[in-house]
């Protein structure tokens, strides 16, 4: 099981980057998200570190998936900060004020974060290839030979070497997410956010998807902001567990803390609930 | 009873065409097609305007979408072809002098703006209709909005916009016998209603209207058919062209059925049918 330690082994860099006086990739500062009058997360402060693998994990609603869908801008910021690698996502500060910050620059960020969602979202009217080289091509500007090399390995990487040319309606719904991961990583994103990436899958192919995921996470630096349902998972890979209730961060901690000895009430009775304890 | 013994002299005029009638129908086939493609232009200029978040852009093409879907298309074929050009004639130094005499253009204008003011809900809609998730995949990998809306949202908009927009056309066929009203322009219906007054056949000539136009209708509904097939083939549901014009459907068990019920039904929505709200992305 990877650790904070593990890691410094095997990957140095992962290891140096989570000394405190490091920019963290990710911070939130007094973060509040509102649907109308609905407060879904209040006075709300962390901070990932690079290479750090973060899982979210409490019952629905508690704020889990609208924390991932405001660093990929899905959702509009309705107080707070958060800044990616020390530079503002929606909003800055500006003498006391909260201004929101440049399309351009907003772009410029969000480029370095992707995403993998629950119900896959590939494009029907794209082939698999199609859909991995897409926005490499022409949002990072990458050429079509270069792109379609990467998203060949890719395909490769996540046991898909075969379908470059099917259609998205063609597979499976395990082949689908594997084919989302491998258009997610063909951006070389800095962040990436995994939402419920496995809740839409026949139980029998959660582990594929999984293993794929532990395998990006043993082999990349990539930063991840995790929400899943899958316990042994979150406990595998995860540097830090944040259990969230009601859009607080009830506890966290390390997995093996927080998956064996929670201190809080709360924290134990979900787990107990989620594992059938 | 004379109607009876006279009928075949009655339908002779269904195999005598003149000439006259001829280029009517040409006319009318030239201001469906004309007026069809300058309606789609603005349907799908006003419809991406309206469907967009900035408000300087979305209130303008609501303003204008209302206003044109509002008005009568009598009234400003009458304003484009009587109010105009007196003020060019009071004036005669203005430019575009001929664009303003030419009557055929300005009832292609009219057609289209009328119609165009349609298509622009339709495809409004249907932008709203393509499911969120996909929108939310074209900002997770950072693409601009002309892009997204080039080679993700707009192609699978497209198959869902083709049976309103089928409606429409036809509506723009059969509107186009308004053109009867036009100086100078004459087009089918105005020929069929010349040849009433010197004749005394009228009902065959009133039978010929309405197996024309009939006619006229089926071809551009299958011609519209044909385009949602492929376009929903391409997006992975329904078999393609080549599968349903092949005459042994063996390749197409149950889908082909199936997609062609769908026509059906949601052609008979029509424009006005009200689009799918796209699912709300919530708290989670």
């Amino acid at each position: 099981m990877p650790t904070p330690t593990d890691a410094a082994g095997t990957q140095p860099e992962a290891a140096a980057s989570f000394s405190p006086s490091d920019t963290p990739v990710i911070k939130f500062v007094d973060v509040e998200k509102r649907f109308g009058d609905n407060i879904v997360l209040k006075d709300l402060n962390f901070e990932v570190a690079q290479g750090e693998r973060v899982t979210l994990i409490g019952p629905s609603g508690s704020g889990k998936t609208t924390i991932l869908r405001l660093v990929m801008t899905l959702e509009e910021l309705t107080g707070g900060y958060i800044y990616i690698d020390g530079q503002p996502l929606t909003h800055e500060n500006r003498d006391g004020k909260r201004v929101p910050v440049s399309k351009k620059d907003q772009k410029k960020l969000r480029t370095r974060i992707g995403m993998v969602f629950q119900q896959f979202n590939l494009f029907p009217n794209m082939t698999v290839l199609e859909n991995i080289i897409e926005a490499p091509i022409h949002v990072l500007g990458q050429s079509k030979k270069d792109a379609i090399a990467k998203a060949h390995s890719l395909l490769e990487q996540v046991g898909l070497p075969d379908k470059a040319d099917s259609h998205p309606s063609s597979l499976s719904g395990g082949q689908q997410q594997r084919v989302a991961i491998a258009r997610a990583l063909a951006m070389d994103p800095e962040i990436l956010l995994l939402d419920e990436v496995t809740s839409a899958l026949d139980p029998e192919v959660v582990d594929d998807v999984l293993n794929i995921l532990r395998q990006v996470a043993d082999t990349t630096n990539v930063t991840m902001l995790i929400v899943t349902h899958e316990m042994g998972f979150a406990r595998d890979v995860s540097h830090k567990v944040m259990m969230f209730d009601g859009g607080h961060v009830v506890e966290e901690g390390h997995p093996d803390k927080i998956f064996t000895n929670p201190e809080q009430e709360r924290t134990r009775k979900f787990l107990s609930a989620v594992l059938g304890h | 009873m004379e109607f009876f013994e006279d009928w075949p002299q009655y339908f002779e005029v269904a195999i005598n065409w003149s000439d006259r009638l001829l280029a009517g129908l040409w006319t009318t086939v030239q201001l469906t097609l004309f007026g069809g493609i300058l309606a789609f232009l603005i349907a799908v200029t006003l419809g991406l305007l309206a469907g967009s978040p900035n408000r300087w852009m979305r209130i303008p093409a609501r303003i204008l979408i209302e206003f044109f879907r509002g008005i009568s298309l009598v009234v400003l074929l009458f304003w484009l072809m009587f109010v105009l050009p007196q003020i060019w004639m009071r004036n005669p130094d203005l430019p575009l002098r001929d664009l303003v005499y030419n009557t055929f253009l300005l009832g292609v204008i009219a057609l289209g703006l009328n119609y165009g003011a349609y298509g622009a809900e339709a495809v409004r809609a249907s932008l709203t209709t393509v499911a969120s998730g996909q929108w939310e995949a074209t900002t997770a990998l950072s693409m601009s909005w002309p892009h997204k809306m080039r080679r993700v949202i707009f192609p699978q908009a497209w198959a869902l916009m083709l049976p309103s927009l089928s409606n429409l056309w036809i509506h723009l066929l059969k509107g186009s016998a308004i053109a009867y009203i036009m100086p100078f322009v004459s087009d089918f219906t105005a020929e069929l209603n010349q040849l009433r007054r010197p004749t005394d056949i009228w009902f065959s000539h009133a039978f010929i209207g309405l197996v024309v136009y009939f006619i006229l209708a089926l071809i551009l509904t299958l011609f519209m058919q044909t385009l949602e097939a492929r376009a929903k083939h391409k997006l992975g549901r329904g078999p393609s062209l080549k599968e349903i014009l092949s005459p042994a459907p063996k390749a197409i068990p149950s889908e082909a059925p199936a997609t062609a019920r769908n026509t059906e039904s949601t052609n008979m929505a029509g424009p006005g049918a009200p689009a799918k709200s796209p699912s709300e992305g919530g708290a989670r």
